[in-house]
């Protein structure tokens, strides 16, 4: 699918998480915080983002350390580019609503 | 008191939230899931309302399991395809999926697992009714029922479509 279409909730939030290297529960947790507790992501739906966004070359796995199971991911370049196009593309929805519903 | 029971049911596909809803049942009356079999469902004795539980089309997965205990689950237990999960209701609430994108998916899996068993079953069920054994009417039964399950998953991700051009 084209890299311009509009991210979803969940994918936006997942890709803002891992700015800096995030386990699974973390994404949850600070995925909660962020939203001020509105969006929840689900294990089973953040399970299955993270392998489509791995698959896309958005975020990587990283290597496993010794004696931990929770695997770690990170955002690469290339996710970094999206997430920037989209907080370009939700300002101007934004900039808009404000504007047209201000009555101007 | 007796503090384990097992119950013996079919599991209905295309009614997998109510088999779910059900197992919710169970939990709020002291009763949690414990372990499945093929069609029995292991309980034991819990504080009502203790825990939630839920299932899922997956097939078994040690690195998805690993994923979901690291989120506070517990891994019940798999029936064929499908795969049950517990946490305990003060760890928060408890669900699989939390958008309409997922739930499409989820359906999306059960329904071509549905066409590949029915299909073949479709296949065997003529194939055998010409030859000698004449058994092929079981497979077409089965197949039947298979198709019938099929249309209502597939009814349910019609409406999550509908829903999802509006919403996310």
């Amino acid at each position: 699918m084209a890299d311009t279409l509009a991210l979803t909730e969940a994918t936006y939030y997942i890709l803002l998480s891992l700015i800096n290297p995030q386990h699974g529960y973390g994404i949850m947790q600070q995925t909660e915080q962020m939203s001020r507790g509105r969006v929840r992501l689900a294990a089973g739906t953040l399970y299955g983002a993270l392998n489509s966004l791995c698959d896309k070359g958005w975020i990587i796995q990283l290597p496993v350390e010794d004696g931990s199971r929770r695997k770690e991911y990170r955002l690469t370049a290339q996710g970094k580019r999206v997430l920037e196009n989209e907080v370009a593309r939700l300002r101007e929805l934004a900039e808009n609503g404000e504007r047209i519903l201000r009555g101007e | 008191m007796e503090s384990r029971k097992t119950i013996y049911k079919w599991f209905m596909i295309w009614d997998f939230e109510k088999e779910e809803a059900w197992l919710n049942e169970m939990a709020l009356n002291g009763w949690v899931l414990e372990s499945v079999g093929l069609c029995s469902y292991h309980f034991v004795r819990c504080q009502p309302g203790e825990y939630s539980v839920r299932l899922e089309m997956h097939p078994y997965d040690e690195s998805y399991i690993s994923f979901m205990e690291e989120t506070g689950a517990e891994y019940v237990g798999q029936m064929l395809m499908w795969i049950f999960f517990r946490k305990k209701t003060e760890e928060g609430p408890f669900d699989l999926f939390s958008d309409i994108d997922s739930r499409i998916r989820h359906l999306d899996k059960i329904g071509k697992m549905l066409s590949v068993i029915g299909g073949a079953n479709l296949v065997i069920g003529m194939m055998n009714t010409v030859g000698p054994g004449r058994m092929g009417w079981i497979n077409l039964l089965c197949a039947t029922l298979l198709m019938y399950a099929l249309g209502r998953i597939h009814g349910k991700k019609e409406a999550l479509e509908k829903e999802r051009l509006l919403h996310e």
